[in-house]
């Protein structure tokens, strides 16, 4: 096994632990925070399979967070508490959304691309603002999904290994379509879409199919945001966090398997250290955390271009 | 007569103002080495690009081994058996050349919507991806990155390329373009080669390749026919020794 690897899974199996840790130190904020990491590990790690692999910058991957959280908020609102029934349909609702958004973004290229799936979300975005029966702008409180029996979502450690569990799974899922078949269709087309073209593929199904896949586990995110909270608003859609989730992909290392997850794990660790002590330094100031962040990250771009994926394989040569 | 493997019918393409291809029908028979031959900018490449689907003609019809293609898409035409090389050459830099040719052997092997199986281990799709690199004589390059391979061996890549996809017909838009004598003399080998088991529509400006494989060319000029015949006619033609071979002719 490469070292890259043991570094990898030594994260994963510290991650594995952390509610015991958590528990045993009483910090149960840290939970909270580890959540958090898992569940935007999840959509990253799918973000990063279109923006990485296939080389689509889509900023509008968290509308996919407000869709699989709405279809959650909104089935539960409508006293369907389910969760069996919730999870399918969300996760049905974001895959639509991702091929209706693919299926005319994908027509376009570069900078078009960027501001088409930007303008999508933007539209959930205010879809949602003006559900007026569903909280609009304020948000939604909601109840958690049900799995009768078999867990109970309310418990924070039971959630949290949900989230872990699924995040294993996506990562496994995505490390072996790296490699796969399409996963290699997928890279091709990103090197060189004209030679893909005229080898025989039709690039564009290809992509859009990434797309479906990837809006699916974005939505599964959205739908533990949801859960997790217990609780829905546009604000879980907002640009900021397409942005943010652009950020985390890029700070992992576009296109490294386990980049999201290190990159996730930067993110908030230093939204978690920069905010309070910004806010000590001067109350208030701590709202204003990527002030400081973004220099860091202009930083990182800098010196380390593959992100700490690329630092991390350094290391070890 | 044998029905045209490819042909033509009247096609015409504008780019603004500009004809670059003017009424031209021209045929490819099964087997046949068809040049194609003409000045810079004459739209030999533009013509080549209506033939793949990449530019759509203004107007006229292009058939394909018995259907009309003239409206299908480019990924259609290849299944049908259309490969192309380009003019400028087009392989997957950061890919390595073995990669560069189970790609083209993975596309005509039908769809690859298989998200789990790890290609690296594929060993027909490898063993396939390694007799043609051997074919064109890259066999000991094969773990080497496309963009580390000489310009020659990536066009002899090229042309792994597109025979994996097993095509009746190559369209080969300047295959020895850049290349030394030495290299230029492997890719006419490997032309001379293939020439039973497909058709091909060569695009050369060295006339010594040309005249070397060719059993018919056409002469090309503003985006229209000027002459189509035999490498013997070609050279008695006047005009053509005027308009395109210089006085001496070749
Ligand atoms: N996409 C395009 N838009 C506008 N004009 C074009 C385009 N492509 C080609 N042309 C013009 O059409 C004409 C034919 O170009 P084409 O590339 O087909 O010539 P060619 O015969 O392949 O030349 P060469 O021998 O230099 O490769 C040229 O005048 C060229 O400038
Ligand atoms: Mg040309």
């Amino acid at each position: 096994m490469q070292p890259r690897n043991m570094i990898a899974l030594l994260l994963l199996a510290l991650l594995a632990v952390l509610p015991l840790l958590t528990q045993a130190f009483d910090q149960r904020y840290l939970l909270s925070v580890g959540t958090r990491i898992v569940i935007w590990s999840i959509a990253a790690v799918s973000l990063n399979m279109i923006l990485g692999y296939g080389g689509l910058v889509s900023f509008g991957h968290a509308a996919f967070f407000g869709i699989g959280g709405y279809a959650v908020g909104i089935l539960s609102a409508e006293g369907i508490q389910n969760g069996w029934l919730q999870w399918p349909v969300a996760l049905a609702a974001s895959m639509l959304w991702a091929a209706l958004v693919g299926a005319l973004s994908l027509r376009t290229r570069g900078v078009y691309f960027i501001m088409i799936t930007l303008a999508f979300a933007q539209l959930v975005y205010y879809l949602a603002s003006g559900l007026e029966g569903y909280g609009g702008d304020d948000g939604l409180n909601i109840s958690r999904s049900r799995f009768a029996g078999l867990l109970d979502l309310r418990d924070k450690a039971t959630f949290y290994w949900l989230c872990f569990a699924l995040l294993c799974g996506t990562l496994w899922f995505c490390g072996r379509l790296a490699n796969s078949r399409f996963g290699t269709v997928l890279r091709g087309a990103r090197a060189n879409e004209l030679r893909m073209t005229a080898l025989g593929f039709p690039v564009f199904r290809y992509r859009l199919v990434a797309c479906v896949i990837a809006g699916a586990f974005g939505g599964l995110a959205g739908i533990l945001i949801a859960n997790e909270g217990a609780y829905v608003s546009p604000a879980m859609m907002s640009w900021v966090k397409s942005g943010d989730l652009i950020v985390i992909v890029v700070l992992g290392g576009i296109g490294a398997l386990f980049g999201p997850l290190y990159g996730a794990i930067v993110f908030f660790a230093l939204e978690e250290t920069l905010k309070p002590f910004l806010d000590l330094l001067h109350k208030g100031w701590g709202e204003y955390w990527q002030i400081v962040f973004g220099p860091l990250l202009v930083l990182i771009a800098l010196h380390a271009r593959g992100g700490m994926a690329s630092l991390l394989r350094r290391r070890d040569g | 007569m044998v029905e045209p493997l490819l042909s033509t019918d009247r096609l015409v393409k504008h780019f603004g103002g500009l004809l670059a291809t003017d009424d031209v029908s021209i045929d490819v028979r099964p087997g046949e080495i068809h040049a194609l031959i003409g000045p810079n900018g004459a739209g030999k490449t533009t013509l080549v690009g209506q033939l793949t689907g990449l530019l759509a003609p203004d107007s006229g019809t292009i058939r394909f081994a018995g259907r009309d293609i003239t409206r299908l898409p480019t990924h259609a035409r290849v299944r049908l058996g259309l490969g192309r090389s380009f003019q400028i050459t087009s392989v997957l830099r950061e890919f390595s050349a073995l990669d560069n040719v189970a790609l083209a052997v993975q596309a005509h092997q039908g769809h690859s919507f298989r998200f789990l199986a790890d290609v690296r281990r594929d060993r027909a799709l490898r063993t396939a991806a390694q007799g043609g690199l051997d074919a064109v004589g890259l066999g000991a390059r094969a773990a080497m990155p496309a963009a580390a391979l000489s310009h020659g061996e990536q066009r002899q890549l090229e042309i792994a390329m597109a025979l994996a996809g097993e095509p009746k017909l190559l369209l080969l838009d300047e295959p020895t373009a850049g290349m030394g004598v030495e290299e230029s003399q492997r890719m006419v080998e490997t032309l001379r080669g293939l020439k039973r088991s497909c058709g091909m529509l060569l695009i050369e400006h060295d006339m010594d390749a040309v005249f070397a494989l060719a059993d018919r060319i056409t002469v090309l000029v503003y985006g229209r026919v000027l002459f189509c015949g035999t490498p013997d006619e070609i050279r008695r033609h006047p005009e053509v020794r005027q308009a395109y071979l210089g006085e001496d002719g070749a």
